[in-house]
């Protein structure tokens, strides 16, 4: 009865705020701030649409339940959110709710934006309402019974929803600290790197062991990291900076996107990132460095025969020697070299789907920005062909043989994941 | 001894299994459209079709090519009977030094094949791994669209002949 009526509450809309529009000028400092802001939260990955304005909506977003398109957050009055006034914004970001005051979907990730300061929402909201307004008509979801009811969102924020701000932690320096409040907050890195529950919900028990993006897998940053050579901070900050780092391999997927934006924000911000997300490694210092150590002698290896006898292996081995090798067994350092393989997270990491499209499409930056690139293979392999080479990859690490990479080459072939 | 089908026509070589597609095309069987630029995949200068896909011929092993079909330059016309492709380029006088215009013509080609009314923003997307120093992209891009629109006039002709 307790849960019906808490529920009943949450299910019904709340009102508009206040009938005062948006203020009519911004503090360009506030602006700044807010530029800066926007970056660390990416806003534009789902709020601008491929080769669309800036922020003005549009963009489909898969998700198990269906398509929701990025909304149109320029300063529009019909079609954005130029009727939004501050406080609007604030409580859309950590109530989860439109400023007619009707649930939003968790797409939109209120579970994190709500840990972050007044302050730095208002900066947001300077920053997006001193953006070019676009009149763009967001385009309706695609959502499956039950879920396209918006009333099933209030359950949802019932049971998976804690409104409140970021609680520091006192042992932990500020540096630390800044980087927790801008990874759970405004940075959402577990929308990607924790897995979900059957509900979409983050499974917190899980936090950071590595989740789902666009159907790339986001690797786990805790203990269970698999990169071959453990992260340290300073590695992560090269990487979130560059796309990049030593013995690490390049980004890729949706990852790239988010590497691009922090390459332009404060330099201390992205060292707090990289402190914090580097602790949540908490495998004893020894025993990583170790890790690392043998990682680095193990790397360099040339092309050689497959383990094993099964012929497919060997054909995988074979297509290596011939598409792979003159780069990957050639190493960073040489021009033109790659990264030796048995360093690359994408062996190592629990599906093959990242590998698998990796090799198919290549690695290329997105139009205007800088990146690391490498070659796709989609038309110079067949699909038997990769999955061999794929599958023999996979020998040169220790980890167990993936289950299913033909089902998985057929899947990402079909363009079904 | 490794068999490829080239343009059609069937060609018996003897290199190793791992020797790139373009050394083979230009040192055994004498295609030199498809041209050597980086050598590592990140020019396109050498780019040729493998059923009906844009593949960078320099990096890609003849061991992978058994039983596929493969393209070049050559395959798309004659000088005397050039195709639509080589046809628009010569038209739109696309070439400066036109050292990547086979590899522009091949990616172009396999696009259009499979998108016959592509946009020009799926045009610039797909050309986007090939590079041009001379910095003719814009008559490229008029040539591509051009090639395309003679491509729909041919296809729509040969439809009415047919019947269909």
């Amino acid at each position: 009865m307790l849960l019906g009526t808490a529920a009943f509450g949450a299910l019904g809309p709340q009102q508009a705020l206040s009938a005062d529009g948006p203020p009519s000028s911004f503090d360009p400092a506030l602006v700044r701030k807010g530029a800066q802001l926007a970056a660390i939260g990416n806003c534009a990955a789902c709020h601008t649409a491929p080769q669309g304005k800036p922020f003005a909506g549009g963009r489909a977003v898969p998700t198990p339940f269906g398509t929701i398109y990025g909304s149109n957050i320029t300063p529009e009055p019909d079609t954005g959110i130029g009727q939004w006034s501050r406080e609007d914004f604030l409580r859309a970001m950590h109530e989860g709710v439109d400023r007619r005051g009707r649930n939003l979907y968790p797409a939109f990730p209120y579970d994190h934006f709500t840990r972050v300061t007044d302050e730095d929402v208002e900066a947001i909201y300077a920053f997006l309402m001193t953006r070019d307004p676009v009149r763009a008509e967001t385009p309706p979801n695609e959502l499956a019974f039950p879920i396209n009811i918006r009333a099933t969102v209030g359950v949802w924020k019932l049971l998976y929803f804690s409104k409140g701000a970021f609680q520091p932690s006192p042992s932990e320096s500020a540096q630390w600290n800044r980087g927790a409040y801008l990874v759970e907050g405004l940075g959402h890195c577990t929308a990607c790197h924790t897995p979900r529950n059957f509900l979409g919900a983050e499974k917190k028990s899980l936090d950071f062991t590595g989740g789902e993006a666009e159907g790339w897998h986001a690797p786990a940053l805790n203990a269970s990291s698999p990169s071959p050579v453990p992260w340290t901070a300073d590695a992560l900050y090269t990487y979130l900076r560059t796309g990049t780092a030593d013995a690490h391999a390049l980004t890729a997927g949706p990852m790239a996107e988010v590497t691009h934006k922090l390459a332009n924000v404060a330099e201390s911000d992205v060292h707090a990132i990289a402190t914090y997300v580097a602790s949540l490694d908490a495998r004893p210092p020894e025993q990583r460095e170790k890790q690392s150590r043998d990682a680095l002698a193990k790397a360099p290896r040339k092309a050689e025969g497959p383990n094993g006898n099964q012929p497919g292996i060997a054909n995988g081995a074979a297509v290596y020697a011939g598409a792979c090798a003159d780069c990957h067994d050639r190493g960073r350092s040489a021009e033109g070299g790659a990264l030796p393989l048995p360093l690359a997270t994408g062996l190592t990491m629990p599906t093959p789907r990242n590998l698998i499209r990796i090799i198919r499409d290549g690695i290329m930056p997105e139009e205007n920005e800088r990146g690391g690139w490498m070659p796709g293979f989609g038309g110079a392999l067949t699909d038997g062909q990769l999955v061999d080479l794929v599958t023999y990859l996979r020998t040169l690490t220790s980890e167990p043989e993936w289950k299913d990479v033909p089902g998985d080459v057929r899947k990402i072939a079909r363009g079904e994941e | 001894m490794i068999t490829l089908e080239v343009n059609g026509q069937s060609h018996r070589v003897e290199v190793d299994a791992d020797t790139p597609l373009l050394y083979v095309l230009r040192d055994h069987l004498q295609l030199n459209g498809a041209k050597f630029g980086c050598g590592l995949g990140q020019c396109g200068a050498c780019t040729v079709m493998v059923d009906g896909e844009a593949v960078f011929s320099c990096i890609t092993p003849v061991s992978v090519l058994q039983n596929r079909k493969i393209t070049t330059v050559e395959g798309l016309g004659t000088i005397a009977s050039p195709g639509p492709m080589q046809r628009a380029f010569i038209e739109e006088q696309a070439a400066q030094c036109g050292y990547c215009i086979p590899g522009m013509m091949m990616r172009a080609q396999a696009l259009l094949e499979k998108n016959p009314s592509a946009s020009e923003a799926e045009i610039r997307e797909a050309l986007s791994p090939n590079l041009c120093r001379c910095g003719t992209h814009m008559r490229i891009l008029r040539a591509v669209g051009r090639a395309a629109l003679a491509m729909q006039k041919a296809s729509a002709g040969n439809a009415k002949g047919t019947g269909r």
